[in-house]
């Protein structure tokens, strides 16, 4: 049958082959049940990952930073921190990944603004979606280019000496809290995104947001030695509490409240930035 | 209540305003469109043509005023009419980096059909479209013609009741207009209704039952094409004489048949009128001959879209007001 028309349009004017199959077309395109929001924000994130297979250097930042990263730290300040390379890698693992994934977001939000800048998402709004499958789909497919990231630090970690005590599952659960705040932040970067002017003041205003929140916490080094007002705002650092849980998950002493502040903190960020970059994505001209 | 929904018109747009800054980008509009056929809304680039487009398609708030789309209010039943509707935008509004087959199943999965279904669907689309041979390859190496094929076809995955087309044609090769234009006359001959905009008046001469003109925002001018080139004084017939001297003569043949005004030319040997067809074109030509008068030639044009616009307007297409 398909060949049939193939072969019609190759011999006969393009217009009258066209005609007879167009009428076809119409009369069987009957509307199905519509797709709820779980399957539209599963769909989109299948576009995310179609999107990653034909234009793989998307995954350049998820591999070349977390590989510089680990590098970088463990050798630079290894000797100096704890006497040795192997030791301050139990300590700066866990750390230095929840830094890599946290600030991979960033690009996350230029990625889906640029996105949506495009054309196909007039179609997409007009669509009888719910709407923030859109962005929570691109979000959900952003959530395996953190997971590629973590594999590739933990593998580094593993070659160069990180023994986990926690195991695979508490490596596991750990990547997986990871993945959980990583996804929630991202929703500041697309809000800001819409408001930001430029691409370029969108990367500074991360880099103000990022660098103090990453350095200024315990992944390098025990708030304990720092001085006491550097103390107080490390202490209430949100990924402060993200890398406790993540040290407690691996090494094998799951660490309560790392753990619930960490998701109360996430749960805050989408519920504040979710419906805020909903706003502006609806208000869009 | 099921006939009601067959009396509404297809869009009924009522005191329709939208604003960014001081841009009056659609500025009070006024407009019933009834359901089947085409109906071409002309103007020239900024005339608030697609602003107006993506009112009616809800992907834009008005600043003031109201329009119903089948029925339903583009504010406070916008996912109503998001159900009934599709929109193929001025920019092609498909994902480059997908391929063709990618995006007919992305979208058919967001209508709702399972993952076999919406290939299956997307296969139908891309056989009907000629588009089957590039299926696997990235929707970014389609030519322009192509790219909008994808698009109209991306826009049938479920069968609309009204389909907009944001300037269709803009930007494609006569061959690809051309079967662009024979995709939109199969839609139309099937029921459905479309909303086409454009900047030519050939195009929305060729396909659109009903035409409105807008400029600055407003409408200007609507009707049939007919109408509307008839107000414009559409066709201009110059007949180029051999001899200066019968020019007289030829009036007098001419006025017999129409009684437009004859316009004298600069050049002594030619004559121009507006005439209402070919037909009356080709009769005032056998009559002059007949007459025993010498043509030597004549042309009959068609008005470009500057000559409608300075008719309706006296200024040409486009051109900035002062406000």
């Amino acid at each position: 049958m398909s060949r049939d028309i193939q072969t019609k349009t190759a011999t006969k004017s393009p217009g009258e082959a066209k005609n007879s199959s167009i009428q076809s077309i119409l009369s069987a395109g009957t509307r199905p049940k519509e797709a709820n929001a779980f399957s539209a924000s599963v769909t989109f994130g299948w576009r995310a990952l179609l999107k990653i297979k034909h234009v793989p250097e998307q995954l350049f930042d998820v591999t070349a930073f977390p590989i510089m990263f680990t590098l970088l730290f463990t050798y630079l300040l290894g000797g100096a921190i704890a006497g040795s390379t192997g030791e301050y890698l139990q300590y700066l693992l866990p750390g230095i990944l929840a830094q890599t994934v946290v600030m991979i977001t960033v690009y996350t939000g230029v990625a889906v603004n640029n996105d949506i800048r495009k054309g196909v998402f007039d179609r997409f709004r007009s669509l009888p979606i719910w709407q923030p499958s859109v962005l929570v789909g691109a979000l959900l497919g952003d959530a395996a280019r953190y997971t590629l990231a973590s594999s590739i630090v933990i593998t580094l970690g593993m070659i160069l000496g990180f023994r986990p005590e926690g195991g695979i599952p508490g490596v596991i659960m750990a990547v997986l809290l990871l993945l959980v705040f990583s996804f929630s932040l991202s929703w500041i970067w697309t809000a800001i995104g819409f408001i930001a002017r430029s691409q370029e003041s969108l990367f500074f205003l991360s880099f103000v947001i990022l660098f103090p929140l990453t350095f200024a916490s315990n992944i390098f080094v025990d708030p304990q030695t720092m001085p006491g007002w550097l103390e107080a705002f490390v202490e209430v650092n949100p990924v402060t509490f993200l890398v406790k849980a993540m040290r407690g998950l691996m090494h094998g002493a799951p660490e309560v409240e790392g753990i619930g502040v960490t998701l109360a903190i996430s749960a805050g960020l989408v519920a504040v930035f979710g419906p805020l970059t909903m706003y502006l994505f609806r208000s869009k001209k | 209540m099921g006939r009601i929904e067959h009396l509404h018109p297809a869009i009924e747009i009522s005191g329709l305003t939208r604003y960014f800054g001081k841009v009056h980008a659609v500025d009070g509009i006024d407009l019933t469109i009834e359901k089947g056929g085409v109906y071409g809304i002309l103007g020239p680039n900024g005339a608030g043509k697609t602003t107006l487009i993506r009112m009616l398609a809800t992907l834009l708030h008005p600043s003031s005023g109201t329009a119903r789309v089948l029925g339903h209010d583009i504010v406070s039943e916008a996912k109503a009419i998001r159900k009934l509707v599709s929109l193929t935008g001025q920019f092609a509004s498909v994902d480059e980096d997908l391929t063709g087959l990618e995006n007919l199943i992305l979208l058919g999965r967001l209508f709702g059909y399972s993952f076999s279904q919406a290939k299956s669907r997307a296969r139908e689309l891309l056989d009907g479209f000629g588009l089957m041979d590039a299926a696997k390859r990235q929707v970014k190496t389609y030519s322009g013609g192509m790219r909008r094929r994808l698009d109209i076809a991306a826009s049938l995955v479920v069968r609309p009741e009204l389909i907009f087309l944001d300037e269709p044609t803009t930007g494609l090769d006569p061959r690809s207009r051309n079967q662009v234009w024979d995709i939109v006359r199969e839609l139309v001959a099937d029921g459905t209704t479309v909303l086409l905009t454009t900047q030519y008046l050939d195009e929305a001469d060729q396909l659109a039952r009903r035409i409105a003109v807008i400029d600055h925002g407003k409408v200007i001018a609507k009707g049939t094409p007919t109408e509307l080139k008839h107000s414009v004084g559409t066709r201009v017939l110059r007949v180029h004489l051999r001899d200066e001297k019968q020019k007289a003569g030829a009036k007098d043949v001419i006025s017999l048949i129409v009684n437009s005004e004859i316009s004298d030319d600069t050049d002594p040997f030619q004559i121009s009128l507006q005439v209402e067809s070919t037909m009356q074109a080709s009769h005032i030509i056998s009559a002059l001959s007949n007459a025993g008068l010498d043509v030597a030639g004549f042309s009959l044009g068609q008005p470009s879209l500057d000559e409608v616009f300075l008719a309706l307007t006296g200024e040409p297409a486009g051109k900035e007001k002062d406000s």
